[in-house]
């Protein structure tokens, strides 16, 4: 027996979830924290019932897009800052799906900005894991929307002028429905914020903090700064948004991680569950229209 | 009359358009075929408006410049448009806004005038009305049955039906009786515009989902599916713009549903990136493309050709794609079916080729005229596991030829990973078509990709696998053109055997067909544009001695195609004015250089 049959029989519910594809990120890359805290959060949902075959993860470009070549589930690696409205179409042409993307602030913040906030606004059930190191790494270092001034790359090197958006206020604005900061120091609370995210119902988003150890290290600078909500009430608008406003993504200072705010409201595509439960003949409803038109 | 043109104008606000729907409605119902020419400038209000809608025995799909009926709401109506009127017009128009001592002075004038305005006062009718006073006035003019307006007005003005009833009625009686129009018979037929036919065409091919944003000339489309929405189960959706429209159907096409986009232009250059897109991740999607003078905002409300090289190059890297431009609503009703399926049969883009003048513009569908294309079928996957790499056929004529792989998949290795990857998204064969297998799928794990990818649809940069995924994107090409053949491609009118040809593409085949039939010239149009039907071109030109290319454009675009396909063009009709050809207008043109 090889040691491939000897594993999946030892835990039939539990798929390795792997590829053969070699793993490139930088030894110390943020997206290994997040890698191994989403590929247990799908062996969970598949244990407790979901089909393998029903989760869908979108990807986006950058480093952090590497992931749908290391997890075994239906993938779709799209364009930059386009994987949005991708996921958006996939989970309007079949709703039974689990749809999770993944992308860099880059993409979430400056090429798709249009994307996510109406995303947010539409409240699409999908959830949104964005790859948060204000920084970006494949290209080698160039300053982005999450950069906060000073910083200096070879797009800024005498030192970048703009300050960062704060993602949390901006998507609180736009209207998502669930919104979370995890860190990639803390795995155990990433599994906990992607498992509640991908539980929502709406538009889902947990800003991760992923450090790029090559281009912005911040990992002393976070271990330092971050700390568990705890006693928060992420349904209370009130503490909801006095959380969200607490750090604005380049002061010094507190940094919250956990789960800021929690609001129901009406799912986009919702419009189209009633679809499929009658049986349509599209040859008869031609007819009904070429009628009309006559 | 067995044929005749009716010309409506008045200032935009009006419902000049609407009003012109109403009268191609009534001479739909009297058994005519029609076909509609809206001029309508890109402004809410104010502003010359004009619809001019001619009705005939047989088919006909161009308008004709010269006018038998004018009916006017406005004075600058008549100074505009009195070039156009044949022999003794008849003229409806409001004696309270046109003084009658202005009417043109022509031979034998047939006139009537109404007081609209005082009619509306009477009858305490808000000012929209005034189209059915007047419409009321052209019935009793044409001799036109008061049921027939009647039946019209109660199918086609659901608001405030019984009050626009009496404005029509006043109209109706004050006006004479001019002329007493044979009717043809028949019975009504239904009008459409092209791109209600591309709709209808797209939802037979399997539609199930459509994005898009408002830009003219495409956004009929979107009106006309949202409307239908329900009745076909479609899922409508206006995202963000047009980056958003193509990314969702792309989404939809990975997931299994067929989807389609719809755009002029300035949206087409957005959603490019979504086409190349589709190229590299092998996803099927229809974009309609209606065409207006460019470059940016042109005219957006015009017509032109001038985006057939943009269609045609869109994209960056290099992939297969079908371009098809109907003339008409029967063809765009057949041909978008056919890009549906060869989109989804080949995995690749298709393009339906428009322009505002058959997009937006009415006309009688006659059932009779749809070409009969075969149905293709998607190529599945049939659920037996895809090992490996070597029990699957080398293309034939890839690139490399040897499987050596390095990186990706090995010959003959084991299933990657424990659980196995059982399905190929992008399985190698002969034809470049992998069988397609969607999300939810028991035993498949679907990976689509934006980067060059290996079989699996796992990223590579392997040098032999990038030359065999370009090699397969190519042999898909191939395989599409070489089905292509098996149908009629190019379509032959007028007289076959002339020797003078006159080929054109798109809206203005309707003219040039009657051109040829009035002229004795042959008129070749080549419905579909890419993969070039290069075969069937040579075989329908044979004989021809004086080949001349009309089209929308300032540069000749299919011109230049021809001639890149090695053919002889001895003269070129270019339009690039905004407007389309009438029928008259494009014959002396066409005699004039093929003379």
């Amino acid at each position: 027996m090889s040691a491939a049959e000897k594993r999946a029989q030892a835990t039939p519910q539990a798929p390795r979830l792997a590829t053969y594809a070699k793993n490139t990120w930088c030894p110390g890359c943020g997206n290994f924290a997040v890698l191994s805290a989403i590929r247990p959060v799908f062996q969970q949902l598949i244990a407790s019932g979901t089909r393998p075959e029903d989760i869908v993860l979108v990807s986006d470009i950058g480093c952090n897009s590497k992931i749908m070549d290391y997890i075994g589930v239906n993938s779709f690696d799209s364009l930059h800052g386009r994987s949005i409205p991708t996921a958006v179409g996939v989970k309007l042409a079949n709703p039974d799906l689990t749809v999770v993307v993944h992308a860099g602030d880059g993409a979430t913040f400056a090429e798709g900005l249009e994307h996510t906030l109406f995303a947010a606004k539409r409240n699409v059930d999908l959830t949104l894991i964005v790859h948060d190191n204000g920084v970006y790494g494949l290209t080698i270092g160039q300053a982005g929307p999450e950069t906060p001034a000073g910083y200096r790359g070879r797009s800024t090197p005498y030192g970048h002028v703009e300050d960062p958006f704060n993602p949390l206020e901006l998507l609180y604005a736009a209207g998502a429905t669930y919104l979370a900061r995890g860190y990639s120091h803390g795995k155990e609370l990433l599994k906990r914020l992607y498992a509640e995210a991908i539980a929502h119902r709406g538009f889902s988003v947990v800003d991760t903090l992923q450090v790029c150890v090559t281009f912005r290290d911040m990992y002393a600078s976070y271990n330092e700064r971050v700390y568990e909500l705890e006693g928060h009430d992420p349904r209370d608008e009130e503490q909801a948004r006095a959380k969200i406003l607490e750090w604005d993504y380049r002061s010094e200072g507190p940094v919250a991680l956990g789960t800021f705010s929690v609001r129901d409201r009406a799912v986009f595509g919702d419009q189209f569950l009633e679809y499929g439960t009658r049986s349509l003949d599209t040859d008869a409803a031609l007819e009904e229209t070429f009628a009309d038109l006559t | 009359m067995d044929s005749f043109s009716v010309l409506i104008g008045g200032k935009a606000g009006d419902g000049i358009t609407q009003a012109g729907s109403m009268i191609a409605h009534l001479l739909n119902e009297l058994g005519y075929r029609l076909r509609t020419y809206v001029d309508s400038p890109s402004l809410i209000r104010g502003g010359h408006n004009f619809v001019i809608v001619r009705a005939h025995r047989g088919r006909i799909a161009a308008h004709r410049d010269h006018i038998n009926v004018m009916i006017a709401l406005t004075p600058d109506t008549l100074e505009r448009h009195e070039w156009r009127l044949k022999p003794r017009p008849i003229t409806v128009f409001d004696n309270q806004t046109i003084d009658p001592t202005s009417l043109p002075s022509v031979a034998h004038p047939v006139r009537t005038g109404i007081p609209v305005k005082t009619i509306l006062e009477q009858e305490q009718a808000p000012s929209v009305m005034r189209n059915s006073a007047i419409l009321g006035a052209f019935c009793k003019a044409m001799a036109i049955p008061w049921e027939t307006l009647e039946d019209v007005i109660r199918r086609y003005q659901p608001k405030q039906t019984e009050l626009n009833l009496r404005v029509a009625r006043r109209g109706f009686d004050l006006a004479t009786e001019k002329l007493l129009i044979h009717l043809p018979g028949g019975g009504p037929r239904p009008v459409m515009t092209g791109l209600e036919a591309t709709g209808l065409g797209l939802i037979r091919g399997g539609l199930r989902a459509y994005a898009g944003y408002p830009m003219t000339p495409a956004s009929g489309l979107l009106h006309f599916l949202a409307r239908e929405a329900p009745r076909f189960e479609l899922k409508v959706v206006q995202p963000e713009g047009e980056i958003a429209a193509v990314m969702m159907a792309l989404g939809h096409a990975y997931a299994g549903e067929r989807a389609a986009v719809g755009t002029s232009g300035g949206g087409f250059a957005l959603m490019v990136e979504g086409l190349s897109l589709a190229g590299q991740a092998e996803l099927p999607i229809v974009f309609v493309l209606g065409q207006r003078p460019g470059p940016a905002t042109g005219l957006p409300t015009y017509t032109a050709q001038g985006d057939l090289h943009f269609a045609m190059s869109a994209g960056h890297g290099e992939f297969p794609r079908l371009i098809v431009a109907p003339a008409d609503v029967e063809q765009a009703y057949a041909w978008s079916t056919f890009a549906m399926d060869a989109a989804w049969k080949y995995q690749m883009p298709a393009i339906v080729l428009g322009d505002r003048t058959l997009n937006d513009d009415a006309q009688s569908f006659d059932r009779d005229a749809v070409p009969d294309l075969p149905r293709l079928e998607p190529r599945l996957w049939d659920g037996v596991p895809q090992r490996s790499a070597d029990d699957v056929p080398v293309a034939a004529g890839a690139g490399t030829g040897a499987a050596r792989e390095r990186g990706g998949v090995a010959a003959g290795a084991p299933p990657p990973g424990d659980e196995g990857l059982a399905y190929k998204r992008y399985l190698f064969a002969e034809d470049g078509i992998s069988p397609l297998a969607f999300p939810g799928r028991e035993g498949a794990v679907v990976k689509v990709n934006s980067y060059t990818h290996d079989e699996f649809g796992i990223t590579t940069e392997d040098p032999e696998l990038t030359v065999r995924m370009q090699d397969k994107w190519n042999a898909k090409g191939f395989a599409l053109a070489e089905e292509l053949d098996g149908i009629q491609q190019v379509y032959v009118y007028g007289d076959p055997d002339a020797k003078e040809t006159l080929v054109t593409w798109g809206s203005p085949t309707g003219a040039a067909r009657e051109v040829g039939e009035l002229a004795g010239i042959r008129v070749v149009q080549p419905v579909v544009l890419w993969p070039f039907p290069d075969r069937q071109m040579a075989e329908a030109l044979e004989g021809t001695e004086t080949l001349a290319v009309a089209e929308g454009n300032s540069r000749g675009q299919l011109a230049r195609l021809l001639e890149q396909r090695g053919f002889h063009i001895d003269g070129r009709l270019l339009r690039y004015d905004g407007r389309p050809w009438g029928v008259g207008e494009l014959r002396r043109q066409a005699e004039e250089v093929l003379a």
